[in-house]
């Protein structure tokens, strides 16, 4: 086995609820496997119940009665964190300020009792991996936030835990640094095949790290899916709009097409609805010359952001649509415009009340 | 010049408020080692009342030095845990127990010690050993060590600390030596300061709590003012400066260097 690899536990929750002693539902009884060495990713918006499954998953809290939480084979719910054999990466990283960073990173190999030369051979080791040399004999508190996010991970990692769990590890750090620990946090977490599962708010994150995305919302599971089916088959409206930018069209369907105020879509095998709601990409649509369009419309705005630019198209749909297109075409605001949308980029979703 | 003359009366006036405070004290210290105190300093300065001070109160310093370390490592042993307990609890029954034990702060000393007899003045083992007036030092004091270790925690998000050692397979034990006690240092240090330094100098409590063979240093000050010569009284606060100074100094730069650390 090398040194770092391993591929740890599958993960299986069954039947998981949390309510707070005060009345409140933090998360509705859900069930979710995850396979050994896989990321999975908890994502929604603050509230949804994403860190409380992570919490029941580390066993910083215990799901309601009936809840069930198995590490392969073996019943996990009534064992406490400590004997769990997690590793955690918190949002605050809960570094020890009365430490320095190798003692940190060290901490839960002295507290099983790892040999001392042992010890300083895997933190070497964990300095290395996460790109901290130098820093070894530094206080907490004189480190960078991505240095210290560094640590945390190090921290974590150092024990060989059979999950690995992470929570918004990220989104205390500035934008761009944001954006390069993330690609660095992904290789590791490939390299490592180890079991992941990582909490975030973040919808770029969770696209470029997760193997599967868990979409959630209001304490329950609105999909569970790979990046691509998420984003590109969203099961309901609000995971729609909440991963990507969408537009959301309405109008009735009949004979595989969706009537729209500027025209008409071609569907893929969509049934008759009266009231059909549907979901379109703006990088999905394409700007055409008015006569060759069976939809029309009049650009409202155009913003040139660099490699694209995004328009807004009035008189097409019930809504203004957003429509991302090519940084070389030229259009101005107020000009008339057909717009074309591929019958399998027409997205149906399904009523909601 | 306009600001020169508003330094000059600011200077003038602090000094002005230091010497109020601090002529007492000289005074008194004087006052201590001079022959004859209603004759003044030229009757010629002794150490016989500091010898006959020393004499007849050393088991009452000596007692009182026992009773503050008693006190600090009760309110120690008990305080911290407490103060952990209910940081980590949380929610309303902490509070109204952080308010219970907070409450001797509000009720006259007087009436503790009168609880305390009332209570327990019939066990009389109890009641004649200096236990029953380190019993009413630990509840005088307990608050400032709960709350000023509980300040700490407040500022140091001590709970997720607390979870991220428990992740790494620590348990509460080895958690709490770890990591809780080393990130509360500064608010145990700084508890530790006022528990030693309440106790050494509490009377009210003590007064009523004492016995002619418990007494403490306060108490025998009392005693010595109300039936002695003035310059053993005066000597006697001179012992007590004697002994409280250095004490104070060595717990605050302790205090200090555990805070820089």
């Amino acid at each position: 086995m090398s040194a770092v690899a391993g591929h740890g536990a599958s993960v299986h929750i069954q039947n998981c609820g949390k309510t707070f002693p005060d009345g409140t539902q933090a998360l509705a009884p859900a069930s979710l496997d995850i396979v050994s060495g896989e990321t999975l990713v908890l994502l929604g918006p603050s509230g949804c119940g994403k860190t409380t499954m992570l919490r029941i998953i580390a066993g910083l809290e215990t799901p309601d009665a009936g809840g069930r939480v198995l590490f392969d084979t073996t019943d996990m719910t009534a064992v406490p964190i400590e004997q769990r054999h997690v590793g955690m990466v918190f949002q605050s990283y809960a570094l020890f300020p009365n430490m320095t960073v190798a003692e940190n990173i060290g901490y839960g190999l002295k507290i099983r009792g790892v040999d001392k030369s042992v010890r300083a051979a895997r933190v070497a080791e964990m300095v290395a991996l996460t790109n901290i040399g130098g820093l070894e004999n530094r206080r907490i508190d004189q480190l960078s936030g991505g240095q210290r996010q560094r640590v945390a991970l190090a921290r974590a990692v150092a024990v060989r835990p059979r999950v690995l769990l992470l929570d918004e590890p990220l989104t205390a750090l500035d934008a761009s640094l944001r954006d390069r620990l993330r690609s660095e946090l992904n290789s590791l977490l490939r390299s490592l095949g180890i079991t992941a599962i990582y909490v975030t708010h973040d919808q770029a994150e969770a696209m470029e790290l997760g193997d599967r995305i868990v979409v959630m919302r209001k304490g329950a599971i609105a999909q569970i899916g790979t990046p691509r089916e998420i984003y590109f088959a969203p099961q309901n409206r609000f995971v729609a709009e909440f991963v990507g930018a969408a537009n959301i069209v309405e109008g009735p369907v009949a004979g595989g097409r969706l009537t729209l105020p500027g025209g008409w879509l071609a569907l893929d095998n969509a049934a008759d609805n009266a009231a059909a709601v549907a979901m379109i990409r703006p990088e999905t649509i394409g700007i055409v010359a008015e006569a060759d369009a069976f939809l029309r419309g009049t650009v409202e705005s155009v913003a040139f952001i660099g490699d694209r630019q995004r328009l807004v198209v009035t008189g097409a749909a019930n809504q203004p649509l957003t429509v991302d297109a090519p940084n070389t075409i030229n259009v101005r605001a107020g000009e008339r415009v057909g717009l074309s949308v591929t019958p399998q980029a027409v997205r149906v979703l399904p009523k909601e009340d | 010049m306009r600001d020169r003359l508003i330094f000059a009366s600011q200077l003038g006036f602090t000094l002005l408020v230091a010497a109020f405070l601090v002529v007492p004290v000289v005074l008194s210290i004087t006052a201590g080692v001079t022959v004859n105190y209603f004759r003044g300093i030229q009757s010629g300065v002794t150490l016989q009342w500091v010898v006959q001070v020393w004499n007849l109160y050393a088991g009452e310093i000596g007692l009182s030095f026992l009773i503050a370390f008693a006190t600090l490592a009760v309110t120690l042993v008990v305080g911290v845990p407490a103060a952990y307990g209910l940081h980590v609890k949380g929610g309303r029954l902490s509070r109204v127990i952080e308010e219970i034990i907070t409450l001797p702060l509000a009720i006259p000393g007087l009436a503790i010690a009168l609880a305390l007899l009332l209570t327990y003045g019939g066990f009389g083992g109890f009641r004649q050993s200096w236990l029953f007036i380190l019993a009413g030092h630990v509840v005088f004091t307990m608050p400032f060590m709960v709350r000023s270790v509980m300040a700490v925690f407040a500022s140091v998000d001590i709970k997720t600390l607390d979870e991220g050692a428990a992740s790494l397979g620590a348990s509460p034990w080895t958690r709490f030596c770890n990591v809780i006690v080393p990130n509360a240092m500064p608010g145990i240090l700084a508890g530790s300061l006022m528990v030693v330094t309440l106790s050494l100098g509490e009377f009210n409590l003590t007064w009523m709590l004492h016995t002619p063979l418990t007494k403490t240093l306060p108490v025998g000050l009392a005693d010595s003012y109300a039936s002695m010569r003035l310059e053993v009284a005066s000597a006697y606060t001179l012992i007590f400066f004697i002994m409280i100074v250095p004490l104070l100094v060595a717990m605050q730069m302790f205090a200090e260097k555990g805070e820089t650390k």
